[in-house]
């Protein structure tokens, strides 16, 4: 285990090629545990693709490469003995439009401890779904209702019910692909919240294009520009006193 | 007037009024200082539907109902002729007339009144193609002459053409329906008049099926026998043993196709597969008796079981080959249209991609995929021709593949090929078989519905 600060995950080197095109530069950044991360970026910066080398979610996209090495508590996860499935238990995901499986609420959140095994008996599984849920803030809403379809849930119930999915094989690291683009300004905050409560189990890097959800639920921020971090450091020094003026450009809305 | 020259008449007419309408408008608005209220084009289209529409629409009503009443005054006029007939006896000097008509027959060959009535019949024909020809060119003409009149800067056109072209959508959607309802009530019409000679019950749960009845009453043969339970058993095990074929073939090659192919291999192969469906049922038919079913006779014979060289089982096997690229392709669709977003949803909580594919991707294509397979199976219903020739004709009621059975349409295009009187119980059960027949893809169509709703309200 590792303490809060501490470098939970390490990226030397990490380029990134769709076909031809390079869409990371050599992505060299230390993310600590138990805090939250922000990464920011004018559109096609390579943030999500940075995000996305994290649990290798990149090897399912045709013609896609990664080259360097990424370290999870020491791992690289890109070595030749690393099961992807193993690693995606410790590396849960959640995704920029709400992708509840169309199953009844307690099948998705109860989907990835069935594949990894995790419960041995019907009452553990239940257990795990309801703390999975209480820890989402979802299990108020949805305690009597877990045999419905989790698609006919809200946008922001649905985003939730995708965080406790994640959180239920008890991962390490979560990492958010623009988590609140695709809801309103009230679900926004509850996931904020979330976010907030969360850190203190999960290492969580969040992709996001906002500015301010950057500036209020992370501790350090990554600026990418191009392909590069152009500036990492504590979230209040870069938002207050960035040190490089294209970070600062894009910060006070000049680029973007 | 042939109905081809006819109808390039008419639509000759219709450009030309099309041209008309837009020059006319032009011309009137040039001459006002008001804003036009609808495009040239809107006018032209106006006149133009003025002048097509009636004439096309009397030149078809016609075209339909002329021969009927055509066929009746023929009738008339033979039977008029020529004193005491039977209705028999008229039907033939009706078909012989037509037949000379026609130049089949020669008229050394007939008797004197039938090249009368023959006359006759060419010049109620050559009449009625007149009337019909300037009916509707005199409706075409009137369309013209009405329509143009209302033309102005300020006319709405637009909204006219609109509304035109609603009904003639309207038109087109009854169409179908219109149809659909006639062919039922005629199937209900003919399956009444045979219920009358067979009871309904004997048909619905006899178990022999032999139709052979004496045709003139000096012939001798069975009183013939219509229980329809092993036409059913034979075109359900038939179904069923092509279904057996078809799905897990289908669905696995729509699986691989999908999900594991390459982008290349998908292109070559989904249309190549695709090429299947385009065979043509009677080559699927040779196939079967020349291929396959001697393959299963001689495997049969060398673990010493005898079987019949027409079976259910080759008939079942191809007829399921043919209908692997209906279940392939429709269910490579719907997977296809499973948003990538649940698949990587799946894979980033670390399911592998054959979980992924069994768990999430499969269950949310379902509705799709059930449909794709009742489809199929209402094709394997409706099959004739490799039936025919690789399962045989003879009525067996067995479960055993082995044997040779039949199916409804089997039996259907059996009942009426060759002379038959139109009213015999032999003929009329065609129709019998037909209604059952519709009904039960009908109730299987409900059924399907059923399933895909309750599921897509599962899955959406």
């Amino acid at each position: 285990m590792s303490y809060e600060g501490e470098n939970k995950i390490q990226s030397t080197g990490v380029q990134v090629y769709y076909g031809e095109t390079r869409a990371l530069h050599g992505i060299d950044l230390n993310i600590g545990a138990n805090e939250v991360t922000s990464l920011i970026g004018p559109s096609g910066c390579g943030k999500s693709t940075f995000l996305r080398c994290i649990n290798r979610m990149n090897d399912v996209i045709e013609g896609c490469r990664v080259e360097g090495s990424v370290f999870i508590d020491g791992d690289d996860i890109y070595a030749d003995h690393m099961d992807v499935v193993e690693l995606r238990a410790r590396v849960g995901m959640v995704f920029q439009k709400p992708n509840p499986f169309p199953k009844s609420i307690y099948d998705n959140v109860a989907y990835g401890p069935r594949i990894h095994g995790l419960a041995p008996t019907k009452e553990a599984l239940d257990h795990m779904v309801e703390t999975s849920l209480r820890r989402a803030g979802l299990w108020q809403e949805v305690h009597d209702r877990l045999g419905d379809t989790g698609s006919g849930l809200s946008g922001g119930q649905q985003q939730r019910l995708c965080i406790a999915r994640a959180i239920a094989v008890n991962p390490d690291v979560v990492l958010m692909d623009e988590p609140c683009s695709a809801l309103d300004p009230i679900a926004t905050a509850v996931i904020e919240e979330l976010i907030e409560e969360l850190k203190s189990e999960y290492t969580i890097v969040i992709v996001t294009h906002s500015m301010q959800q950057a500036s209020r639920v992370s501790q350090k921020t990554a600026y990418f520009h191009l392909g590069n971090v152009v500036e990492f450091g504590d979230t209040s020094q870069i938002f207050s006193n960035p040190k490089n003026t294209q970070t600062e450009a894009y910060i006070s809305g000049r680029i973007g | 007037m042939s109905l081809t020259f006819l109808s390039v008449s008419i639509l000759v007419l219709g450009a030309y009024s099309f041209i008309f309408g837009r020059r006319r408008v032009r011309h009137l608005s040039a001459r006002v200082d008001v804003k036009q209220h609808s495009l040239d084009g809107y006018h032209g289209a106006f006149v133009m539907a003025c002048v097509v529409l009636p004439a096309f629409s009397f030149a078809v009503l016609w075209s339909g109902f002329a021969p009927l009443i055509i066929n009746d005054w023929l009738r008339e006029f033979i039977a008029a002729g020529s004193g005491a007939l039977t209705n028999a006896e008229i039907n033939v000097l009706v078909s012989k007339a037509k037949a000379l008509h026609a130049g089949v027959i020669n008229a050394r060959f007939v008797g004197p009144d039938t090249v009368e009535a023959a006359d006759y019949f060419a010049g109620l024909l050559e009449m009625s193609s007149y009337l019909r020809a300037t009916g509707a060119i005199a409706l075409a003409l009137a369309g013209f002459y009405f329509s143009q009149k209302l033309i102005a800067p300020r006319f709405a056109a637009r909204q006219r053409v609109e509304k035109i072209a609603i009904w003639v959508m309207i038109g087109a959607s009854a169409f179908a329906i219109l149809t659909t309802i006639g062919i039922i009530f005629s199937l209900i019409f003919e399956t009444y008049m045979f219920f009358q000679q067979v009871p309904v019950l004997d048909f619905l749960f006899g178990l022999h099926w032999s139709p052979q009845i004496a045709i003139r009453e000096d012939q001798a043969a069975n009183p013939g026998e219509f229980g329809a339970i092993p036409l059913f058993a034979g075109t359900l095990l038939i179904t069923f043993i092509a279904m057996l074929v078809a799905v897990p073939v289908g669905l696995m090659a729509a699986v691989y196709l999908s999900e594991y192919a390459t982008h290349r291999l998908r292109n070559f192969a989904k249309p190549t597969i695709e090429v299947l469906a385009g065979i043509p049922t009677v080559v699927y038919g040779f196939f079967a008796a020349l291929v396959v079913a001697p393959l299963l006779r001689n495997s049969g014979a060398d673990i010493g079981l005898t079987l019949s060289s027409e079976s259910a089982l080759a008939a079942g096997i191809v007829m399921g080959t043919m209908l692997i690229p209906f279940i392939s392709s429709l269910s490579d669709d719907v997977i296809n249209a499973v948003p990538q977003s649940l698949r990587d949803g799946a894979s980033a909580l670390g399911a592998t991609k054959s979980e992924t594919i069994k768990q999430v991707v499969l269950p949310a294509a379902l509705p799709g995929i059930v449909s794709a397979i009742l489809l199929a199976i209402s094709r394997a219903i409706g099959e004739t021709m490799i039936v025919v020739m690789a399962a045989g004709i003879a009525a067996n009621l067995t479960a055993n593949p082995f044997e040779s059975v039949t199916t409804v349409t089997v039996q259907i295009v059996v009942l009426l090929i060759g002379d038959q009187e139109f009213d015999s119980a032999k003929t009329l059960a065609a129709f019998a078989l037909g209604l059952v027949l519709f009904f039960i893809t009908l109730i299987l169509n409900v059924v399907a519905l059923r399933i895909v709703n309750k599921y897509r309200e599962q899955y959406d």
